[in-house]
């Protein structure tokens, strides 16, 4: 199987705090992997090392098989490392379609009649195709949420970073969502999902791991992840 | 469900393709204008344009590059200055000599940009300001085109300028008329070109990524939008621009000074007030506003101090009641887009696409 995204020791500090602490981890290609953890515990900032946004003290970031360590962001988009923000961050005034394109132009580096197919294709699987012309700055949450997915899907990843992306969303909303996001998963696009919804996360990936204090403190199938004694201690705040 | 209907991206509007038309009939009728109108409106119409030039340029930078410069007048004095240099030193036609302003504009531009980037909103603002009065004051030390007290062009270089001879022929007038006719034609060209350029550009990719750089950098930026080589290219082909219309401007006044050349009153200030009059963010807003102001300085120029302090109210007026400007009232009431850029989808059930 082909990997994907390989962490090796990476660490980074802010100030005295470490922040991610020895993290080593290997994604294979197609694999949909939750990561919980409390709050405080690294989660954002593994993203914003796995997107370049800031770059590890230690360690190396290995994507498709070549180090990326000192890549900047937007060259690992190109690369094929999309992602959505915890809070929606559209370009208002910019319709759904304008939002994808702008994301399929760029982060892919293809012209826009090149991309205009797929960009509609994603649309549809995300099920913004009736929206397609609406000014982003008007959409409700949910639709919010399913453009920050599309956008993201719009880069053309090999792997797909969501941040609590179900955040939010009522019950009805999220299963929508989910549907969505199981959707994109059949389809073989790798994706690494942090999110504190659980049911929302465990209905979707195939491994779970945990984040305490930056380091890796469980990694496994969810349901044995959610029955370790540990992980009930620590992020459920349980006395087992 | 579609029914093998092909979904397409347009567009094309029908206000836009009227507004093509209409483009089209008003550039003939402009060019065929010289024939029958007196001189004193062809001046008129050649200020109009050179300041619609201008305000298209500060809107691409300020209205879509989000770069708010008071320094423009920089690269309309060094634009002129170097069309004066070729002329002077080197014996150039001015015509030509007009592209050597454009080019000195972007050589400038690159120190510029590489100071004033490093500053971010009023700061830059302030930072290109400085850089502008700091150019002045050097061109102010350039003793061979007249220091500080300035030149004007030799009689035998404006003389035979390129197409003068022509067109005194053609419509029969005196070598100082058909002098200003030359430079109407130009400016009209040079406006075309320019609105047409800008357009262009926003139709295509550059136009998204500007769109997205300013609703949301760092979404750009996570979209793979490198977003400090569009501020450069923006930059860049602003200065280019406007090099080109300051070297313009001077061959039709033909006298020159560093006052004049790099006044920020009426290079910056004025353009600010057309744009933000007329709407900024938009290609028609600018159209709009230098209307404005043309009717309000000819309307208002005997009264001197009344006349800047007119501006400066009605500008806050529109300010505080109309922040999107002229433009921005009547695209609210009718929906109207003369230069359409925003893509729509059409072929399937969609909401909004008309």
């Amino acid at each position: 199987m082909t990997t994907v995204l390989d962490l090796i020791d990476v660490s980074k500090s802010f100030g005295a705090l470490k922040v991610t602490d020895g993290v080593s981890l290997t994604v294979p290609k197609g694999q949909a992997l939750g990561i919980i953890g409390p709050n405080g515990a690294g989660k954002s900032t593994l993203f914003n090392l796995i997107t370049g946004n800031i770059s590890p003290d230690q360690g190396r970031i290995m994507l498709l098989g070549q180090d990326v360590t000192r890549l900047p962001a937007m060259k690992r988009v190109r690369m094929g490392v999309g992602r959505s923000f915890q809070i929606p961050q559209p370009f208002e005034g910019l319709t759904v379609l304008e939002n994808l394109l702008a994301a399929a132009v760029y982060g892919r580096g293809a012209p826009e009649a090149a991309v205009a197919d797929d960009c509609i294709a994603i649309l549809r699987d995300t099920e913004m195709l009736a929206k397609a012309n609406t000014l982003a700055g008007s959409l409700s949450l949910l639709d919010r949420k399913r453009l920050e997915l599309a956008r993201a899907m719009a880069t053309g990843p090999e792997l797909l970073l969501l941040d609590e992306i179900a955040g939010g969303l009522t019950e009805g909303e999220c299963r929508a969502l989910i549907d969505t996001i199981r959707g994109l998963h059949a389809k073989g696009v790798t994706i690494i999902w942090i999110e504190h919804v659980l049911h929302a996360l465990t209905s979707v990936v195939e491994r779970l791991l945990v984040l305490d204090f930056g380091r890796v403190i469980g990694i496994g199938a969810p349901d044995d992840i959610m029955a370790s004694k540990d992980v009930r201690e620590i992020y459920l705040g349980m006395e087992a | 469900m579609e029914k093998g209907q092909r979904m397409k991206i347009v567009t094309r509007t029908r206000a836009g393709t009227i507004t093509g038309l209409m483009v089209v009939v008003l550039v003939l009728a402009g060019l065929a204008l010289p024939a029958v109108a007196p001189r004193s409106l062809i001046q008129d119409l050649f200020f109009i344009l050179t300041m619609l030039s201008l305000a298209q340029v500060w809107n691409l930078l300020a209205g879509y590059g989000g770069l708010v410069s008071v320094g423009q007048q920089a690269f309309v004095g060094i634009g002129a200055y170097a069309m004066f240099a070729m002329v002077i030193l080197f014996g150039w036609d001015p015509v030509p000599a007009v592209l050597v302003g454009g080019v000195a504009a972007v050589i400038l531009a690159v120190p510029t940009a590489f100071f004033a980037f490093r500053l971010q909103g009023a700061y830059f603002a302030i930072g290109t300001w400085v850089i502008a009065e700091v150019t002045r004051l050097l061109v102010a030390q350039w003793k061979a085109l007249g220091g500080g007290t300035g030149t004007s062009l030799p009689r035998e270089a404006t003389s035979d300028i390129m197409g003068v001879e022509l067109i005194r022929t053609l419509f029969d007038v005196r070598e100082a008329a058909a002098r200003d006719i030359l430079a109407y034609w130009l400016a009209l060209i040079l406006t075309v070109c320019i609105i047409g350029g800008i357009y262009w550009l926003l139709k295509n990719r550059l136009g998204l990524a500007l769109a997205a750089v300013r609703d949301n950098t760092e979404a750009a930026r996570s979209v793979g939008i490198d977003t400090t080589r569009l501020k450069w290219a923006v930059f860049l082909i602003a200065a280019f621009a406007t090099g080109l219309i300051g070297a313009l401007i001077y061959v039709q006044t033909a006298r020159i000074s560093p006052d004049a050349a790099f006044s920020l009153t009426d290079w910056t200030a004025y353009v600010i007030f057309i744009v933000v009059i007329g709407g900024i963010g938009t290609l028609e807003g600018p159209i709009i506003g230098v209307i404005v102001f043309f009717v309000l300085q000819s309307a208002l120029s005997d009264y001197g101090a009344w006349y800047l302090l007119t501006l400066g109210l009605l500008a806050i007026a529109v300010m505080l009641f109309a922040p999107k400007g002229l433009w921005g009232l009547i695209a609210a009431r009718t929906g109207l887009r003369l230069f359409p850029v925003q893509r729509r989808l059409v072929g399937h059930d969609i909401n909004g696409g008309k």
